[in-house]
Formats: C-alpha cells, sequence, structure tokens
C-alpha cells in the first residue's frame, strides 16, 4: 500500500532526491533511510542534544538507549518535527529523509509526519470508535476513495498491527475501552493506517505488562519487514530482542552506536558498558 | 453582649488549648512517643469540652430568652395589655423594652414603666442564669477534659471528628437555605393557584395583572384569571435567550479555540482576564449600553431598511445579553478544551493531522460535553437575566416571535409585579412567586440536563 508516486509531490520530490544522490548507503551497505548530521537541540538556553550524528537504516529497528534525561526522545521526536509544538525548542543541524532536509523551509510538516509515524509512551486513543480510530489518518489525508476502500484500509491496518482477530466484531465499541496493550496496538494500527515509511515509538510498552508487551515487541518484528522502526526504551532487554542497531545516549551526546549484537555483547565505550551492566542510569 | 461572650469563650478556647498542650506532655514525662495522639490534638481535645457546651448554650439561651422575657412580662401585665391586638402589644413591649435598656421611646405611661421594671429584672434574672450556667459548663468541661488526658487517650479522633461535624454543619446552612427558599416559593404559589388555576397560569395567552380594575382583586371570585396567562412571558424569554445564545456560542467558543490553541502565552495572559473583565461588568451598565446605544442603532439601521423596529426590542436586549453571557461560554470552554489531554493532540499531529484538523476531530468532540454544560450554564444564566431586558426590551407582554418587536421576561415582569404599593395577598403580588417557581423548575431542568450530559460523557478519555 505504498504511496503512489504520481500522486504525491512529496513522494516524488523524494523519488527525485534518491535517484538524483543514487541511494545513500552506510560504510557496510545497508541503505540509508534517515540521518541526522550534527543536530543540536535547545529548550530555551539549555542545549539537550550536541551534535548527534545517527543514520536510521532502511527496514531496520533501530533502539535508542540511555539513563533518563539523556536525550533520546528528543532525538526521535526531532525525526517528524513533533519537538515544533513546544515553542522554546530550536533545532540545530541536518536531518534527511532520503535524503530530503526535513527542516527546509519547503517542506510541509504534515506530509512529513505522514511519512513518519510516531507511536507514544502512552496509549492515546481518540475517544472515537476503533473504526474510527484507524480511519482518522486515511481520512485527513484522502487516502481512500469510497466506502469499501476505507474499511479495507482499516481491516488491513488492524491485521497489521495483530489486533484484527480480537476487535473484529466491534469495530463500533469505543477505542479507550480496550485494554492498554490492545489500546497501544491500536495506536500502531493507527500510524499504519496512513502507509508511513519510518515509526517511530517513544517507549511504547512502558505502560504495559509483561504479556502485552511480548505481544507488541512480536508485532515490531514483523513491522521491520515493511517499515523502517525507531524505538525509544528503558529496557535493555527489550532493546536486545527486537532491534538490529542500538544507539546509546548519554547526557545529551551519542556515546555509541552499532549492531545491538556487539553494543550487549562488546561495548566500545566504558559508560556504554556500565549502563548495560547496570552500574547507573 | 452576645459578642463579649463569644470573645470570652474564645479566649478560654485559646487558654484550654495550650493547657492541654502541656498537660499532655506531663502526662508522658516529655516523652512525646508514647502519646496515642499529637500534644496538639490533646489542646484541641480539651479547647473542644470546655467551650463547645457552653458555646451551644449560649447561643440557644440568646435566642430563646428575649422570647421568655417577653412572654413573661405580657403575663405579668395582663391587665394593661388585655385588649391589645398584635401590632398593639408589639409597639407596647418595644416601648417597654426602650424605657428600660435605652432607646427611642414612643410615649410612655403607667403601664409601660410597669413592664420596663418587669424587663429589668427578668433580664438580669436572665443574665444572672446564664452566667452561672456557662461558668458551671466551662468548669465542669475543663475538670472533665484534664483529667481525661492521658497517654492512650483517643484526642484526635473527637478533634477530627469535631471538625467534621462543623464542616457538615455549614454545608447544611447552604442546603437549609435553598430548601427554604423553594418551599416558600412553593407556598406561595400554591396560594397562587388558589386564585388562578394552573392551567390557565401556564397556558393562558394574555399578561396583564397591572390593569387591577380588570379583576386582580384581592377576594378570590374577582380574580379574573384570564389576564395571568404566563406565555407571552415565557416565549418572550426564550427568544431573548435563543437571541443572547446565538450571538454568544460561536463567539465564545471561537474565541475559547483561540485562546487554547493558537494564541501565544503573552495574548494569552492578556485576553483571558480581560475577557473575564466582561464578566465582573455591573449588568445594568450592560443595560445603560442596550437601551441608549445598542437599541436606536438597529431603530436607525432597520429604518434605513424600511423596517419598522421598535425602539425597546428584543433582538437589542438579546445582543447585548450575549455579550455578557460571551465569557462565561468562552472562559468554561477555555477550561474545559485545555483539560483534552496533550497526548490527543499529539497522537493526532503525529498522524499528520494539521492544528484545525486536529481540533475539529478530536479536541472539540472531546471537548464537548463540558462545552455543552457551559453552554447550558450561560443559558440559566440568560434566563435568569433581568435588568438589560428591563431597559432594552421593554414591558408589553407581547405574544410574539418577532425580535424587533418589544417582549418581556418573566424576570422584568417579577420585577414589575414587586414594585409598587399592593398588598401582599392579592392574586398581583402572588403572581411574582408563581412565575419564580416557574423560573425556578425551567433553571433547575437546565441544570440537571447539564450534569446528564457530563456524567454520561465524563470519562471517555482517560
Amino acid at each position: 500500500m505504498s504511496m503512489d508516486a504520481t500522486m504525491s509531490p512529496t513522494a516524488a520530490e523524494a523519488a527525485n532526491a534518491t535517484e538524483a544522490g543514487a541511494r545513500a548507503l552506510t560504510a557496510d551497505g545497508d541503505p540509508i533511510k534517515m540521518r541526522g548530521d550534527k543536530v543540536c537541540v535547545f529548550y530555551g538556553d539549555k542545549q539537550a542534544l550536541f551534535d548527534i550524528d545517527l543514520d536510521i537504516r532502511e527496514r531496520q529497528v533501530t533502539a535508542l538507549i540511555g539513563p533518563s534525561g539523556c536525550g533520546k526522545s528528543t532525538f526521535l521526536r526531532c525525526l517528524n518535527r513533533m519537538n515544533d509544538t513546544i515553542d522554546i525548542c530550536r533545532v540545530a543541524g541536518d536531518i534527511t529523509l532520503d535524503g530530503m532536509d526535513i527542516y527546509d523551509p519547503s517542506i510541509d510538516v504534515v506530509e512529513l509526519r505522514a511519512r513518519v509515524g510516531m507511536v507514544f509512551q502512552k496509549p492515546n486513543p481518540f475517544p472515537k470508535s476503533i473504526y474510527e480510530n484507524v480511519a482518522y489518518g486515511p481520512r485527513i489525508h484522502g487516502l481512500s476513495r469510497s466506502k469499501a476502500e476505507l474499511d479495507d484500509i482499516v481491516a488491513s491496518s488492524l491485521q497489521k498491527a495483530g489486533l484484527y482477530e480480537e476487535v473484529k466484531d466491534r469495530l463500533d465499541a469505543p477505542g479507550t475501552g480496550l485494554s492498554g496493550g490492545q489500546q497501544q496496538r491500536l495506536c500502531i494500527a493507527r500510524a499504519i493506517a496512513v502507509s508511513p515509511e519510518v515509526i517511530l515509538m517513544d517507549e511504547p510498552c512502558s505502560a504495559l505488562d509483561p504479556i502485552a508487551t511480548a505481544k507488541v515487541e512480536e508485532l515490531i518484528d514483523e513491522l521491520r519487514e515493511n517499515y523502517t522502526i525507531v524505538i525509544v526504551t528503558h529496557s535493555m532487554q527489550q532493546a536486545a530482542r527486537v532491534s538490529q542497531r542500538t544507539a546509546f545516549f548519554h547526557l545529551g551526546i551519542l556515546v555509541e552506536e552499532g549492531p545491538t549484537q556487539d553494543m550487549f555483547t562488546n561495548p566500545r565505550d566504558r559508560r556504554t558498558q556500565d549502563y548495560i551492566t547496570g552500574r547507573f542510569g | 453582649m452576645f459578642w463579649t461572650y463569644l470573645l470570652i469563650l474564645a479566649a478560654l478556647a485559646v487558654t484550654a488549648y495550650f493547657i492541654g498542650r502541656s498537660r499532655s506532655g506531663k502526662v508522658v514525662d516529655g516523652d512525646y512517643s508514647k502519646l496515642h495522639s499529637r500534644p496538639s490534638f490533646h489542646g484541641g481535645f480539651l479547647a473542644i469540652v470546655t467551650v463547645l457546651p457552653a458555646l451551644a448554650v449560649l447561643v440557644v439561651w440568646s435566642i430563646a430568652a428575649p422570647r421568655f422575657i417577653d412572654s413573661a412580662v405580657v403575663s405579668q401585665s395582663v391587665s394593661a395589655v388585655a385588649d391589645l391586638g398584635k401590632p398593639e402589644l408589639e409597639a407596647f413591649l418595644r416601648d417597654a423594652r426602650a424605657i428600660a435598656f435605652g432607646g427611642i421611646v414612643g410615649f410612655t405611661d403607667d403601664a409601660k414603666e410597669q413592664a420596663a421594671e418587669l424587663f429589668r429584672t427578668y433580664s438580669s434574672y436572665s443574665t444572672t442564669g446564664m452566667n452561672i450556667v456557662l461558668a458551671l459548663l466551662v468548669a465542669l468541661g475543663f475538670v472533665y477534659g484534664f483529667r481525661k488526658i492521658a497517654p492512650r487517650m483517643r484526642a484526635r479522633h473527637v478533634v477530627e471528628r469535631t471538625t467534621m461535624v462543623f464542616l457538615a454543619a455549614c454545608s447544611a446552612v447552604a442546603i437549609v437555605t435553598t430548601i427554604g427558599i423553594v418551599l416558600s416559593l412553593i407556598f406561595e404559589s400554591l396560594m397562587f393557584f388558589r386564585q388562578v388555576p394552573v392551567f390557565d397560569f401556564i397556558f393562558g395567552t394574555h399578561w396583564s395583572p397591572q390593569s387591577a380594575f380588570e379583576g386582580a382583586g384581592v377576594e378570590a371570585s374577582d380574580v379574573n384569571s384570564e389576564i395571568f396567562g404566563a406565555i407571552p412571558l415565557l416565549v418572550g424569554t426564550m427568544l431573548i435567550t435563543a437571541i443572547a445564545i446565538l450571538v454568544a456560542a460561536p463567539v465564545g467558543l471561537l474565541s475559547a479555540i483561540y485562546l487554547s490553541d493558537y494564541a501565544s502565552q503573552p495574548v494569552r495572559a492578556v485576553a483571558k482576564p480581560v475577557l473575564e473583565i466582561l464578566a465582573g461588568i455591573p449588568t445594568v451598565v450592560y443595560g445603560f449600553f442596550a437601551a441608549l446605544t445598542v437599541a436606536p442603532a438597529f431603530r436607525g439601521f432597520g429604518e434605513g431598511l424600511g423596517m419598522s423596529v421598535s425602539s425597546e426590542s428584543a433582538l437589542a436586549a438579546g445582543v447585548v445579553m450575549g455579550i455578557m453571557i460571551i465569557p462565561f461560554v468562552s472562559s468554561l470552554s477555555d477550561d474545559v478544551i485545555n483539560s483534552v489531554p496533550q497526548s490527543l493532540r499529539d497522537g493526532s499531529a503525529g498522524l499528520g493531522a494539521t492544528k484545525s484538523e486536529t481540533i475539529r476531530k478530536v479536541v472539540l468532540p472531546a471537548a464537548l460535553p463540558g462545552i455543552v454544560s457551559a453552554l447550558i450554564l450561560a443559558i440559566s444564566r440568560a434566563i435568569g437575566e433581568t435588568m438589560i431586558v428591563v431597559m432594552a426590551a421593554g414591558l408589553a407582554a407581547n405574544l410574539t416571535v418577532n425580535p424587533l418587536e418589544a417582549v418581556t421576561t418573566v424576570t422584568v415582569q417579577i420585577v414589575t409585579l414587586l414594585i409598587g404599593d399592593q398588598e401582599f395577598d392579592s392574586a398581583k403580588t402572588l403572581a411574582a412567586f408563581a412565575l419564580g417557581l416557574l423560573l425556578f423548575c425551567i433553571t433547575l431542568l437546565l441544570n440537571i440536563i447539564a450534569l446528564r450530559v457530563v456524567q454520561k460523557y465524563r470519562e471517555q478519555y482517560d
């Protein structure tokens, strides 16, 4: 259900950008979906992030870990410009999506967020029915021409989020009536419904019990086939379970980034080792 | 007199508090951890048992004693007052009291002098008696409490219980007052309905109780129930309220949306208080504004278009009333919209919705119950409003839905019915109570609806 390049100007631009610069690849040959280059973030006078250089690889799960207040959520929110809603927040440096600068004045933040979706820490379904929750995004972006098409999008999104079987008989029930884990999967379905290319997840399991967490983690693993995923997590085990790449933030600095396997078995930096072995954080 | 006693009791309470506190320390030899209750609770306990019974007696005595004295004086001076009517008897007692305790005396005679002497004697008995009783109660209470203080004594429970009773008594005041008002409305209305049938009142279409010669007489048989039809008033009230809401709902709601989601912090910091000042303007000022500026302007405008607009029109009153209730709508809606969790806005923005889409499709539906109740509160306010209508819409009870004509409302008629020299049991005066009851029922109904709406949708997000 990818966007038709001829229909969406942004998609067309993106395609052009990609063609022009060929596909940007990392040193070891993975395609790069998003790239942060010397990203600094300021809240008023206080600097929260210092010169972050980070590549997000396409169709991989990148986990951002680090102690509270280290700036990992701030970085995540920069990736779809959710920080724009905070008046005192200022972002410097470049962040690109398929080679296109997302902070460029010509970029429409609404279209950017349609391509880079977000799932939040606390499940936040709208006070509407399950169906309306999922149909919300496709409706505002005009992704369907008929009711039947919209029904298809809703059903397939719920299926991809692994929620369809549980709710197919009560799509008209309020989304807020679901359990916490179901609500979070509903929010994921809602994000998937607008066919994003990247999904950002800000501690998506921190409000869930272990069983619901396991389901969401399983889902993340499946979604990797079609989407690029960036996940912020406090749980080292979760990072180890679901991600291919891990980035460790500390005090606003990106300390270390690498394959998850290596990070947990053989960290290069002393601070990373201290953190993942539980000496602080 | 009463206040002196109160001051003395307060001083005693403070003293007892400190004595109780230090006593509690002594019974455990300074080892406070052995006390069940903190020392301050022991102090509070001693203060309560010392002063509270005396206080209760003081209040009851102060209310009851004058009546007892009055009746005692009357029974002693039977010969002088035997053939006096009620007002004359009261005048007699008033004069006698004035002679006894100082004050302005109408005229004196022997009987009054005697009665004054009786007043003096009895009230000195009463004062002495009360002093003895109060002193006894204070002393007994203090001794009882002082001896009761012990390490395991549950002073905290007594203090907390007393506090609870006091708080309950305070809320009872509001409830009892409300019940009293409602009951008096109902009883006076019943007297009215004895003269004018309920049906004629609620469904009658002609309202002119001022025309007393048509039969708003004192005797039930004289009353012409034809002239007490409340329909024109209700229609006038509804018409003006509807116009007011048509003005206030869009303006108030849209400004609330601007203030809560679009305005920058400095703008909001200035605009919100300014908007709330609008609520602080006395309604009589709005009345001037309506009668002297808005109504003539509408008339001039209407004449320009070739329409005849009455110089007192429902439109002028309604529009100005709408302006008056804008702050109710905007301020309450603003609070409600602000209380919609930020996470819902983020969720919508994260899906690529624009700000206005987020507001229209997520924030407003979530805030709807609160907005509805804000509107209903504003409507109740508009229905109860009097001054603007008196000044701008006139007094003529026309049965019309044309906003360009003069109409009148329930509240305005209540005012006009009670102004002037009327006997308090004529149908005309009693009609005011019936109208009050009607108004009360309408606003009560609206409030109940508002409460229901809020309760039904309250836990939609959480």
